[in-house]
């Protein structure tokens, strides 16, 4: 069971401790004032990391070592040299729009979007997903970053779109626990990619999921796809679930095929969470739809499917009343490695956690900042 | 020698007290900076080397028009201002 919570906002980066009483203490947060897009706790070596999105200066990386009290600035990940005749703008050729024929983002770091430590096996190790679009990896714990050109290179990249962002990125990366070298990434909007290799070949493997925003006869190309958020159960790694812009979609084939699944009261959201050991047991925080982000009828809830997918139930005790206008992020919603202990954190600043396995909800603030990402460890 | 300063903001993350420095053009007085303090270079410029969007230098009073390749003049007695432009909330 993990007693601590980093919860990173657009106003700093909390870092909170279980009270023993079923409570969490909330203190004072690291980097006021600052946009703290994603955190991560390396599990090999006990050191923090935590992102940061300066509005003028850019992205930043900063780490605090296990037993440190201090935080220091480490390296970001930076895009090489642009080619001088890399596509500027759509008009440049057919080859220089994406799927839906908007310019190509500049060759330059927007956002660090997702960060992972890479496997047991593997110190040191960092892996991290970014926008516009650029997986970057680590091996000496954020000292130096490389872009992973294999999958940078592929034509199908200059057809990603922007999702969440104006310009594409990768918002998850899923090291396979039974081998390091498998590594899956989800794309908004480009789909979902495998590496068997550690990144030095790359497929996609988005079949059966489906874009509605596309038209008919392109809706199933796996690289139109925006999954909003893909997990994978850490002791069944072929189960994957994806909360995708369109609908649910699961998979029980290490993401070969992907099967839709729609629930109550809604199959839009942004985060997903998986049971660590329980493949059929995930959780969601469902919205109407996209054009409107927001609870269903005011009504804040938690979904919970322990059949893969085929039936939901739906959680509000310790949720506000409707009318409630919260929206929970694509890293906004965790689970513990205990598979009872949830937390989430919502837009309008709320942070909830829960000690049953999401049926029940406290309250630990309504007031923060708007939450980016919430993450045990 | 040519003057330049960094707005407090700036400072905030990477100290960088005001200098003076021989230089031709902007590009040029950014690289003697960034010698002493390379951690300021991410701050000020882009993956590509640009001025950061959110960022305006000032030369002598006229806002520089190079921000890709930096390539302004600056005078013998130039006075830079590198200061970031108002945004967000």
């Amino acid at each position: 069971m993990s007693d601590r919570l980093l919860v990173a906002t657009r106003k700093g980066l909390f870092v909170l401790h279980a009270d023993g009483k079923d409570g969490w203490s909330l203190g004072e947060p690291d980097f006021v004032g600052e946009p703290v897009s994603m955190a991560m706790h390396d599990p090999r070596d006990g050191t923090l990391y935590a992102a940061l999105n300066l509005g003028h200066f850019g992205v930043k990386l900063h780490r605090r070592r296990a037993g440190s009290a201090d935080w220091e600035e480490c390296a970001v990940p930076v895009y090489p040299p642009q080619p001088a005749d890399e596509p500027q703008s759509a008009a440049a050729s057919n080859g220089g729009a994406d799927a839906l024929g908007r310019p190509p983002a500049p060759w330059s770091l927007q956002q660090i979007w997702s960060l992972e430590p890479g496997g047991a096996d593997e110190p040191g190790v960092l892996w991290a997903g970014t926008i516009p679009g650029g997986l970057f990896r680590s091996e000496d714990g954020g000292d130096t970053w490389t872009l992973n050109r294999a999958l940078w290179d592929r034509p199908e990249r200059r057809e990603w779109a922007g999702g969440g962002y104006d310009a594409p990125g990768i918002h998850s990366v899923m090291v396979d626990p039974r081998d390091s070298r498998h590594v899956t990434v989800g794309v908004s909007c480009g789909g979902v990619w495998q590496t068997d290799d550690g990144g030095a070949t790359w497929r996609i493997t988005a079949e059966g999921m489906e874009a509605d925003y596309m038209p008919p006869e392109r809706r199933g190309e796996a690289n139109v796809q925006d999954p909003h958020r893909v997990v994978q159960c850490p002791a069944n790694p072929d189960v994957l679930w994806t909360q995708h812009h369109c609908a649910i979609f699961r998979s029980t084939d290490g993401a070969a095929h992907w099967r839709r699944i729609e629930a109550q009261p809604s199959s839009f959201g942004f985060a997903v969470a998986v049971h660590p050991r329980e493949p059929d047991t995930a959780w969601f925080v469902p919205a109407v739809k996209d054009q409107y982000r927001v609870p269903v009828d005011g009504q804040f809830v938690v979904t919970r499917t322990r059949d893969g997918g085929r039936t939901f139930e739906r959680f509000s005790k310790g949720l506000p009343a409707a009318p409630a206008y919260d929206l929970v992020y694509r890293h906004g919603l965790d689970i513990d490695d205990s598979g009872t202990r949830l937390a989430m954190g919502s837009t309008t600043g709320g942070l909830w956690a829960s000690g049953d396995g999401g049926e029940s909800w406290r309250l630990i603030s309504a007031h923060l900042p708007p939450v980016y990402c919430v993450r045990f460890g | 020698m040519a003057h330049i300063f960094f707005a407090a903001s700036i400072q905030r993350h990477v100290a960088m007290p005001e200098r003076e420095i021989h230089a031709r053009t902007l590009g040029e007085a950014l690289d003697a900076v960034f010698a002493g303090e390379p951690r300021l270079r991410g701050y000020i410029l882009d993956d590509q080397g640009a001025l950061r969007k959110h960022l305006a230098v000032f030369v002598d009073g006229v806002r520089v028009r190079d921000r890709e390749h930096l390539s302004d003049a600056l005078g013998e007695a130039s006075r830079v201002y590198v200061v970031q432009a108002l945004s967000g909330g």
